[in-house]
């Protein structure tokens, strides 16, 4: 089974267990697929259009309006960078830039050989360790431009 | 109910917006989000008023009008508001007026001068947006949108289709098509509401300008033109005439000065169109073809149906649209009768409809390689052109169509409102069976100003049920009928635009729709003033038979005039 049919498949088993619902029951369904798939593919979004009778355009509307929804699989390394107040105040934009630059990737984008994927944070909750980044759940506190640095370097050797 | 504005008092109706009362009473608000007979949104707040008792200003366009209530339009507080919503609309613009589209006929533009506003006060970064030049039909600019939704509403809440909805959110809100594709792969049907509502310049036709002007100044090309029935009856509104007046005579001796070699009417294969569906529709009936039978003149129904409803496909007609049977006949029949090449020949349309551009570049539509329609101009792209070139259509002499494909009855020219397909195949249809000609020929049922109309006629002992629609959202419900058996229809006329193609997406852009009825109301005129009322006594109609096509959906007539219809795999 290739990733697409596999995924597809899972879609249809989420669809099932709603059966006959209207437009009200979009988000749930949504939430749904992207814990089982990590993220709302072109196919999925299609698939829930028919079975809800949504235009995709709508969908994509509502999927967009939210932050919690992807349109991309995340990467191996889902680095998260918290852009709260703390971390606001004491240079969490200038790890965000870094970290851009340094793996060639802007925020909300997963890397083309899915190594990385950055995803911009309100707050995580750990303002005491700003500026705080998260990858794949671990914390990261007090990071600095040259720690970035280290960090991708380290995650590029790992992978090797 | 009273209602007290500006210290004096008026009236209002149970169930009125304060909108609705003050005009009414023939006094107005700005608005830029309102859309007549649909829900109000509120979006834009151009239509605040101060309310005696409220912390807050109100939006006239959905705040309902309660007896006794005191309201000013214009207090300095309301003014000041409505000109800071038109500066912080203003603050991400893109400042091109002099470059933009709807220079001097866009709304925000109009606003802004009203309200006097002469300089940036409030600067934010600029959107930065790429145009959507993905379709044949349709350009998007979303760095001028302004967000009032219009688009997106009448794409909905009156086509049926939702091709595009708002994405994203807060400053980073954008109207997009599903994915951000582009409208060539989306559920578009190129109907273009979409621009006919746009306040600004955020969505136009794709202009087929600079081909046109090419081709004229070629001396090798014949460049022959067709217009759309509607045309001559709405392009006066560009000119500053009143809604309805025809100017056929004046805009055939201006498409000449323009430089047009030959003038076709595209009425008269409208004509052509009712001789081969009628000899279709009854064949289905007598031998148990498919049915019911739908019409496919109307190139964003026939881009519906192929993406959303496949299974109707063989239901519709196989016959081309009038603008494409005139195109197949310039570069075959005419082609061949004038000794020249049909590649030395440039075919221009002229239609009241962006998505007959997309239907002139569709495959089947095509001779050996080439197109038979080669640009198509809507109503306000030819208003540009006569400007262009200079020419002031007061002082213009008319002048006729030329023949052999220019002259039309007027059962052609009814194609231009929803309902005169219909009304054209029955005269011809009840000629064919009963051999004799209708008493009265105008069918009143037909001419209703409903989105749906069904009747059945008995016609020589055959039972006949036909039905007229428009827009896609009543499509839907008919079907819905036919297939509980609550509607018999046989014959379905389907039409994308809410009525017909004067109400087209090409067409000269009206606030009111009583331009709208105008413009059908002159048709309706032209149609009783008409000496020839059907297609099949048209002596040019016959002529072509005689002379070249021999029978209604004979071997000529199938290779020139039929096509065929496939599915389509957009996002819908």
């Amino acid at each position: 089974m290739t990733e697409q049919t596999k995924e597809l498949a899972g879609c249809a088993a989420i669809l099932e267990k709603h059966p006959g619902e209207g437009r009200d029951s979009l988000i749930p369904i949504l939430q749904e697929i992207q814990e089982n798939h990590g993220y709302l593919s072109e196919a999925a979004i299609v698939a829930v259009g028919k079975h809800l009778k949504l235009p995709t355009s709508k969908i994509y509307g509502v999927a967009t309006f939210y932050n919690q929804f992807r349109f991309q699989p995340v990467g191996k390394y889902h680095i998260q960078v918290c852009r709260g107040t703390a971390c606001h105040v004491l240079g969490s934009l200038s790890v965000l830039e870094h970290l851009e630059k340094e793996i060639k990737l802007k925020k909300g984008n997963t890397s083309k050989d899915g190594l990385f994927s950055i995803e911009v944070v309100a707050c995580i909750g750990a303002c005491g360790l700003a500026p705080v980044i998260s990858i794949n759940g671990e914390f990261h506190a007090k990071v600095s431009p040259e720690r970035i640095k280290k960090i991708v370097n380290d995650l590029r050797r790992n992978h090797e | 109910m009273n209602i007290e504005v500006n210290n004096k008092i008026i009236q209002a109706q149970e169930g009125d917006t304060i909108l609705d009362a003050l005009k009414r009473n023939g006094m107005s608000v700005p608005t830029l989000c309102h859309m007549k007979d649909l829900f109000p949104s509120g979006a834009c707040r151009m239509c605040v008023v101060e309310m005696e008792g409220s912390r807050n200003l109100v939006t006239a366009c959905s705040y309902p009008a309660t007896e006794g209530m005191k309201i000013k339009t214009h207090s300095d507080r309301v003014i000041h508001a409505r000109k800071t919503i038109i500066e912080l609309l203003l603050s991400n613009h893109p400042d091109d007026c002099l470059y933009c589209i709807r220079n001097n006929h866009c709304e925000l533009q109009t606003l802004a001068a009203k309200h006097n506003i002469t300089e940036r006060r409030i600067s934010g970064k600029k959107n930065d947006y790429k145009l959507d030049i993905s379709s044949a039909s349709i350009v998007r600019d979303p760095a001028k949108c302004i967000l009032c939704g219009r688009c997106v509403r009448v794409c909905e809440e009156v086509e049926g289709v939702s091709a595009i909805d708002f994405s994203g959110r807060g400053n980073k809100t954008v109207i997009e098509t599903a994915f951000r594709k582009g409208m060539n792969v989306s559920s578009c049907i190129n109907c273009g509401q979409c621009i006919t509502v746009c306040p600004t310049g955020a969505l136009d036709e794709f202009a087929h300008f600079k081909e046109i002007h090419t081709a004229i100044n070629d001396p090798k090309k014949r460049v022959v033109v067709q217009h759309a029935p509607s045309i001559s009856i709405t392009i006066a509104e560009e000119f500053g005439l009143a809604a309805g007046t025809n100017v056929i005579g004046v805009m055939n001796a201006a498409l000449r000065k323009i430089g047009f070699d030959v003038v076709f009417d595209s009425s008269f294969t409208a004509d052509l169109t009712i001789m081969e569906e009628s000899a279709e529709l009854i064949h289905r009936i007598q031998n148990g073809g498919v049915l019911p039978m739908f019409t496919s003149c109307c190139p964003g129904w026939v881009k519906y149906a192929e993406q959303a409803h496949p299974e109707l496909l063989p239901n519709l007609s196989s016959c081309k649209s009038p603008q494409q049977m005139m195109g197949a006949l310039i570069k075959g029949f005419y082609a061949e009768k004038e000794g020249i090449k049909p590649e030395d020949i440039y075919s221009v349309g002229i239609m009241p409809c962006t998505a007959k551009k997309f239907e002139a570049q569709r495959e089947e539509m095509t001779h050996n390689g080439i197109t038979d329609v080669d640009a198509v101009l809507t109503t306000r792209e030819l208003a540009k052109l006569i400007r262009l070139y200079g020419i002031d259509i007061h002082s213009l002499q008319p002048e006729l169509t030329d023949n052999p494909l220019g002259t039309r009855s007027s059962a052609g020219k009814l194609f231009g409102a929803s309902g005169g397909v219909m009304e054209a195949a029955i005269r011809t249809a009840y000629f064919k069976l009963t051999g004799e000609e209708m008493i009265e020929y105008k069918v009143e049922t037909i001419r209703q100003d409903k989105l749906r109309r069904e009747m059945s006629l008995n016609v020589a002992g055959l039972d006949l049920n036909v039905a007229v629609v428009t827009t896609f959202l009543e499509l839907e419900r008919l079907l819905k009928d036919i297939k509980s058996g609550k509607s018999k229809a046989q014959f379905i006329e389907v039409m994308a635009c809410p009525q017909g193609c004067i109400s087209g997406g090409g067409q000269p852009i009206v606030p009111s729709p009583e331009a709208i009825k105008q413009r059908r109301m002159a048709l309706y005129d032209i149609d009783d003033k008409s000496a020839i009322r059907a297609s099949h006594q048209n002596p040019f109609i016959i002529q072509l038979y005689n002379e070249y096509l021999g029978e209604p959906l004979g071997e000529k007539s199938h290779h020139y005039l039929h096509t065929h219809y496939h599915e389509r795999d957009v996002l819908l």
